[in-house]
């Protein structure tokens, strides 16, 4: 049994990591129909912004009020490509078939990649991006397990679970109980009569991307803790995995990019553990994830927790 | 139902952009120039350019260098210049085979130093041999790759062009085990490998000796090369209470895998092949990696008299990365490939027509090189069994025992 708690408390700090991902494509999804699938590099960028702020301020320091800075800085490098890439690439393209966009999601996606890839050493008293880098070990988030019982918790993984305990909290407050989230509902509704009743449109759905990309930043800061390295394919993988949980639990419904991602992450952690054989162990789990995936498209089409989205075509 | 058909066409997107970034050759710069009068005969380089294991490859490819750049001041075959010709392989067997099939239709090419990658060998192999060009490689260590799949059975040569001036896993393998169980006291292990040839091979050849000599593997896992978070592998291997963590497989994923696995309160030694004996596991295991040990083919390149000078003329070459881990056995492969077309070039009107006798003349190669006498036995393999354990003292692998280990 302690097995189980173990593995349970695994899943949850990878599905939390996935969760704070998942809601920036499902936001962005809910408001303007778009699957962004650069937003995985979004959350690379968070994580490089992250090292890079360490990197020019503290560098060799790891007290704990560091952090905080950290994620400013994540932070800030997330919001600024996520805007950046909404008013250079898919503002022009707004009014074009849907393909257009996704296309060039992928576009940015890799152009994202590579610009890190090729130039993130070009910086003076960077490190060549073209490798994993160490991600700086911060005191009490990172160091050694925490043990209760026979569990073992990393401080990251805490770290993280508190993350999105705090972001989902404040999103809810953000989203039901503030005039921008109601224009935000509002917009996802109905764009056309939302603009008649005075909702600015395009100021809405920069936020959109914006908070997607606040979140992405606070994952890309976790997920470097816990693994205590970074590079520039990061966002890659990790972007696919949150995609996934966004459609595992309703595209476009926040509550359900949570839901999914920690539900993706629990798969992932138990099929590890319980499936024995050829098929068990850590490199068959992405296929039990996406078998998962398969399952609740094929019997729950809408997704765990039901899509959000007002069908406009 | 129009949002439904925008996932779906999203995710066969996303699935064709996968294919697309696994593939497109990225930048190779050719080793241009060439004197007027000379003919030229080319030796490529096969080795990760790019990427994760860029480190290893790109020491690979330096020190190729400069034993052609020796070579060519010293005149050493007369009427001809060697040119180098890397390529590279992303650490991929597609884009190693890619590479090959470019340098044997490239006319020039005798002798090629590489692969890194056993898994990489394995698809470049049949290109190189069917073209009859020369393959030595400084870091391949699958048994297989010289004595067949059946190499513990019947071992039999598969490819006459191919060589190696690294030992193999053969001995790799057993050499830790043997380490752990007598020297280190260590009774009940781990395994964990990544699945490709190179870590799985390794961990059955440490599996079979280490419970041969009477230790207990009491777990055998495996993880994703693409993953970056063993977590939930690590609380799989922790309640099996082993003494040690071996594991077959490269760097980029072994220091994560010892940083990781001290974060979840496994504290102990992680232990691996050549694959992760690189300083760049250290910055990537931070400060709990210290304690844990590698095995290298080879003496320590810094402690071998003959390795001095090999050290000084790469420092003094100027070239950008450090030799790492195979730089030595890269030089050896190269003048090994350059002794042999001595011989061959020595009549040849062009060098696509020395390719033949290249591999004739390799067998017959006999000379010190910076580690120790390079030779080659009747499967390709290198006559030299010397390995070393190393511990990671202090943010540097520190060498702890060299031994031949000839059976």
């Amino acid at each position: 049994m302690d097995q189980f708690f173990q593995q349970l408390i695994n899943g949850l700090t990878l599905g939390s990591l996935y969760a704070l991902i998942a809601v920036g494509y499902t936001v962005v999804y809910g408001i303007v129909q778009l699957i962004n699938f650069a937003h995985g590099e979004v959350f690379m960028i968070g994580a490089f912004g992250a090292l890079s702020t360490y990197l020019l301020l503290f560098d060799d320091q790891t007290q704990v009020w560091i952090l905080p800075i950290m994620l400013i800085g994540a932070i800030a490098a997330s919001v600024i490509t996520a805007v950046l890439m909404e008013r250079v690439a898919y503002r022009p393209l707004r009014n074009a078939p849907r393909l257009a966009p996704l296309i060039t999601a992928i576009g940015i996606s890799v152009f994202l990649q590579e610009a890190v890839r090729l130039f993130y050493d070009k910086i003076p008293g960077f490190p060549s991006a073209k490798q994993r880098i160490p991600f700086p070990q911060i005191d009490v988030v990172t160091g050694p397990a925490i043990q209760i019982g026979d569990v073992t918790i990393q401080r990251a993984g805490i770290f993280t679970m508190a993350a999105l305990a705090v972001c989902s909290a404040l999103l809810w407050y953000f989203v039901n109980r503030t005039r921008l989230g109601r224009g935000m509902q509002a917009v996802s509704q109905d764009p056309d009569t939302a603009s008649l009743m005075g909702i600015n449109v395009d100021r809405i759905i920069v936020v959109a991307f914006a908070m997607g990309a606040v979140l992405a930043a606070i994952a890309g800061v976790s997920q470097g803790l816990q693994n205590s390295n970074i590079d520039f394919r990061m966002g890659f993988l990790a972007g696919l995995k949150a995609f996934t949980a966004a459609v595992l639990g309703g595209i476009g419904n926040i509550q359900g990019a949570v839901v999914g991602g920690l539900v993706l992450g629990v798969v992932e952690a138990m099929a590890i553990e319980y499936i024995p054989g050829q098929f068990g162990g850590s490199s068959w789990k992405d296929v039990w994830a996406f078998v998962i995936l398969i399952l609740v498209l094929v019997f729950r089409p809408q997704g765990l927790l039901g899509a959000r989205v007002v069908d406009r075509a | 139902m129009h949002q439904r058909s925008v996932v779906r066409v999203g995710a066969s997107l996303l699935v064709a952009s996968l294919a697309l970034t696994a593939c497109g050759s990225r930048g190779e710069d050719d080793a241009g120039g060439g004197t007027s009068d000379k003919k030229v005969a080319k030796i490529g380089v096969i080795a990760p350019l790019s990427g994760d294991l860029s480190a290893l490859g790109l020491g690979i490819q330096h020190s190729v260098e400069l034993a052609a750049k020796q070579a060519n001041d010293s005149n050493a075959i007369e009427g001809w210049t060697i040119e180098v010709a890397p390529k590279d392989d992303e650490a991929k067997p597609d884009v190693g085979k890619n590479a090959a099939t470019a340098l044997a239709a490239d006319k020039d090419v005798v002798g090629v130093v590489g692969t890194l990658n056993s898994s990489v060998s394995q698809s470049v192999q049949p290109v190189l041999s069917s073209a009859k060009i020369t393959q030595v490689s400084p870091a391949n260590t699958n048994p297989a790759l010289t004595q067949g799949a059946n190499w513990k059975t019947g071992p039999a040569r598969t490819y006459p062009g191919y060589f190696r001036t690294c030992t193999t896993d053969a001995i790799q393998g057993p050499f830790g085990a043997r380490y752990l169980f007598e020297k280190a006291g260590i009774k009940k292990v781990a395994t964990i490998h990544d699945k490709k040839a190179y870590g799985q091979g390794l961990v059955e050849t440490f599996t079979e000796e280490f419970k041969a000599a009477g230790g207990q593997v009491v777990s055998a896992q495996t993880i994703n090369p693409d993953d970056a978070n063993y977590q939930a592998v690590i609380s799989k291997v922790k309640p099996s209470a082993p003494e040690a963590v071996y594991y077959g497989g490269e760097y980029p994923q072994a220091g994560p895998l010892s940083q990781q696995m001290k974060a979840a309160g496994l504290n102990v030694p992680l232990m691996g092949g050549d694959g992760i004996f690189d300083p760049k596991y250290i910055e990537l295991g931070g400060k709990t990696s210290t304690n844990d040990l590698a095995t290298s083919v080879g003496a320590p390149t810094d402690t071998l008299e003959t390795a001095k000078k090999f050290v000084a003329d790469y420092n003094a070459a100027g070239y950008k990365d450090p030799y790492a881990a195979y730089g030595a056995y890269s030089f050896d492969a190269a003048n090994a490939i350059i002794a042999a077309l001595k011989e061959s070039l020595k009549d040849a009107d062009s060098a696509e027509s020395a390719r033949q006798a290249t591999i004739d003349a390799m067998s017959k190669v006999q000379f010190d090189g910076v580690t120790g006498k390079v030779a080659f036995d009747q499967y390709g393999d290198t006559t030299s069994k010397v390995l070393t354990v190393y511990k990671v003292t202090g943010g540097k692998w520190a060498p702890v025992q060299t031994e031949d280990f000839a059976k």
